[in-house]
């Protein structure tokens, strides 16, 4: 099935792997996962690779306004998405389903778990992500703990380097109670798998009014932060709704274009990209 | 792959195999290359046997006069939260008799969002020699998820897809609903084998009656629905309606209104003309519909003048308009 099995496969050199994880829909893993990438390549200039799992809705082309790629295959393995930034010093690499669908605004991907589970495999066996050895490797996942989520780990567990490489957990969550529940049922899939947990991101705690600088918590507060102190684990930090990083991403074609710069330049403007830049060092991450 | 396996009498079926029951036996793309070819397309001049729990899951569910699916591609997007307000709203009806399947194995959210568990126990289903008694929260409003089975309350359902569907036929054929006028079936996110299922399953019974897409207004969310409504289209099950949630957030503090998700490439709204489905409006941010959900407590019933409420109560009259009592 695949076809360079006998051949070293790339992601071995990968140096840190973060699955971004959320029991529940909707909280942000694929916002958190671009914010990973955005300010992981904007300091030491790190390699950063971004992989797609979520199969049945993925949503991180859009996020990275690559809606229109196609992947091309080389004698090396799938090509990842390239796309320059910082002033074309730094490139971020993509790869998600949506590249590989003919029309991937609207086409559907209605397919059955084994069928989902050989997919992921082919994305972690035969993706070539480059010569120079990737820094980071963030793999945004769909909700729940099901098919894609066993693969993955199946996967990841198979590779050659594996104690060479840092694979980590990042918890996303929203502050209400509903949100806990399902991810508290994550956790326990972390534990089952023996997957380390880097520890825990509260999102959309709170909503700053731009016409008063009012703050609402439109879906309370605090929820990460208490479910980390109950269950002993490392909080990374709050990230409030920011509606600029919403429009940012929803226009960057047209934002990027009229001051002529990237993605991470004017993800760099944002406000929210310094209460991110907090998790980053609460995580460690370099 | 094939290489690995050394015996001739072992391999694998091809990825795409359509499987031997199917009408495509032995002629589908995958099956040139498949070594039990043959022996499949043979046996399409046998009879067809039809799922045993087809005639089962017909049997239980001929009680309901109306099946309506909450879907949409994208999570988060307000699925179990509008599929326990018009379980609440429509059982304030008293001569109506209402059930709410959860159908997320892997994140059900029903018993917290309508109150049947409280932060330290889960509710339990009773499971008689006739079948699963579900849960009642109110004399006309029965409930099923997955929940009421865990032992405990944080325990994670890690399942391939053959256990959860056998789980979910389970929940259509053994549970005792009595005669109800609407079952509300809360779905997961994504097109997915709990999707493939519940279709085929109520296809081959007696068809949903329809589809409701729930989506928020900024293009991330539109994205995943347009796959939604792809998939609604290429199984047959009719789309009612679309609802816009999340749609505005009113600041108590200055009473101007933000759209925290905007819609930039003009919402739900230019979606439903796009796709031809009736667009059924929108649901406003409401911060106390998140503390109630959380609680378990009915927002309509506590906040009955509220602007989401009332939205409510107008999409309940659009649904109603298709369906029969």
């Amino acid at each position: 099935m695949s076809f360079n099995n006998d051949k070293f496969k790339s992601i071995n050199n990968t140096k840190n792997i973060l699955l971004v994880l959320s029991g529940k829909g909707g909280v942000g893993k694929s916002s958190v996962t671009t914010q990973l990438a955005l300010s992981l390549s904007s300091i030491n200039n790190n390699k950063v690779g971004v992989l797609d799992i979520d199969l049945t809705g993925p949503s991180i082309p859009r996020f990275f306004d690559l809606e229109n790629e196609k992947i091309f295959q080389s004698s090396n393995g799938w090509l990842p998405i390239e796309k320059p930034i910082l002033n074309k010093t730094n490139t971020l690499k993509v790869i998600s389903l949506g590249f590989l669908l003919n029309d991937s605004k609207n086409d559907s991907v209605v397919w059955k778990g084994p069928k989902r589970q050989a997919m992921i495999r082919q994305f972690i066996d035969d993706v070539y992500w480059g010569d120079d050895p990737l820094d980071y490797l963030i793999i945004d996942t769909p909700p729940g703990t099901t098919d894609e989520h066993i693969a993955i780990i199946e996967n990841l567990r198979v590779l050659e380097n594996i104690k060479n490489i840092n694979i980590k957990a990042v918890i996303v969550t929203t502050p209400q109670r509903i949100s806990i529940n399902d991810v508290k049922k994550q956790i326990n899939f972390c534990d089952i798998v023996e997957l380390d947990i880097l520890g825990v991101i509260e999102n959309m705690s709170g909503f700053k009014c731009p016409y008063c600088d009012d703050c609402t918590d439109i879906f309370s507060k605090g929820g990460g932060e208490n479910l980390c102190k109950e269950l002993n684990l490392p909080f990374l930090g709050f990230l409030p709704i920011d509606p600029k990083f919403v429009e940012l991403i929803e226009q960057q074609h047209d934002i990027v274009a009229e001051n002529n710069s990237d993605l991470v330049s004017e993800y760099l403007k944002l406000g929210i990209s310094k209460d991110f830049h907090k998790i980053i060092e609460e995580g460690n991450l370099k | 792959m094939s290489s690995e396996n050394n015996s001739n009498t072992v391999t694998e079926e091809p990825l795409h195999c359509p499987g031997p029951e199917s009408e495509d036996a032995g002629t589908g793309d995958a099956c040139n290359s498949c070594n039990y070819q043959q022996t499949c397309s043979s046996n399409n001049n046998l009879p067809k046997v039809e799922d045993p729990d087809i005639q089962l899951i017909k049997d239980n569910l001929s009680n309901i006069k109306n099946k309506i699916l909450v879907l949409s591609g994208k999570g988060g997007v307000g699925k179990s939260t509008f599929s326990t307000l018009l379980a609440f709203l429509l059982s304030s009806d008293p001569d109506l008799n209402i059930g709410l399947l959860d159908l997320d194995i892997t994140g059900p959210s029903i018993p917290k969002m309508i109150g049947t568990m409280s932060d330290t126990s889960n509710a339990q289903l009773h499971m008689t020699s006739n079948g699963l008694i579900p849960n009642y929260v109110q004399d006309n409003l029965a409930t099923i998820s997955i929940q009421y089975l865990l032992p405990n309350i944080d325990d994670a359902i890690i399942w391939k897809s053959a256990k959860k569907e056998t789980m979910i036929k389970k929940f259509l054929k053994d549970t005792l609903w009595s005669d109800l006028d609407f079952l509300i079936i809360d779905t997961p996110p994504g097109t997915s084998d709990e999707h493939i299922l519940i279709n085929k399953l109520l296809n081959k019974t007696q068809s949903v009656t329809g589809a409701i897409l729930i989506t928020t207004p900024q293009e991330v969310s539109l994205n995943d629905v347009r796959k939604e409504i792809n998939f609604c289209q290429k199984v047959g099950i009719k789309i009612m309606g679309l609802v816009e949630n999340m749609a505005g957030f009113v600041c108590k503090n200055c009473n101007r209104k933000t759209d925290i998700f905007k819609a930039t490439t003009g919402g739900g709204e230019s979606l439903c003309k796009e796709f031809n489905i009736p667009y059924w409006g929108k649901v406003p941010l409401d911060p106390r519909l998140g503390v109630c959900c959380d609680q378990g407590e009915s927002f309509v019933d506590l906040y009955p003048e509220s602007e989401a409420t009332l939205c409510l109560v107008d999409i309940v009259e659009n649904l109603m308009d298709q369906c029969e009592l």
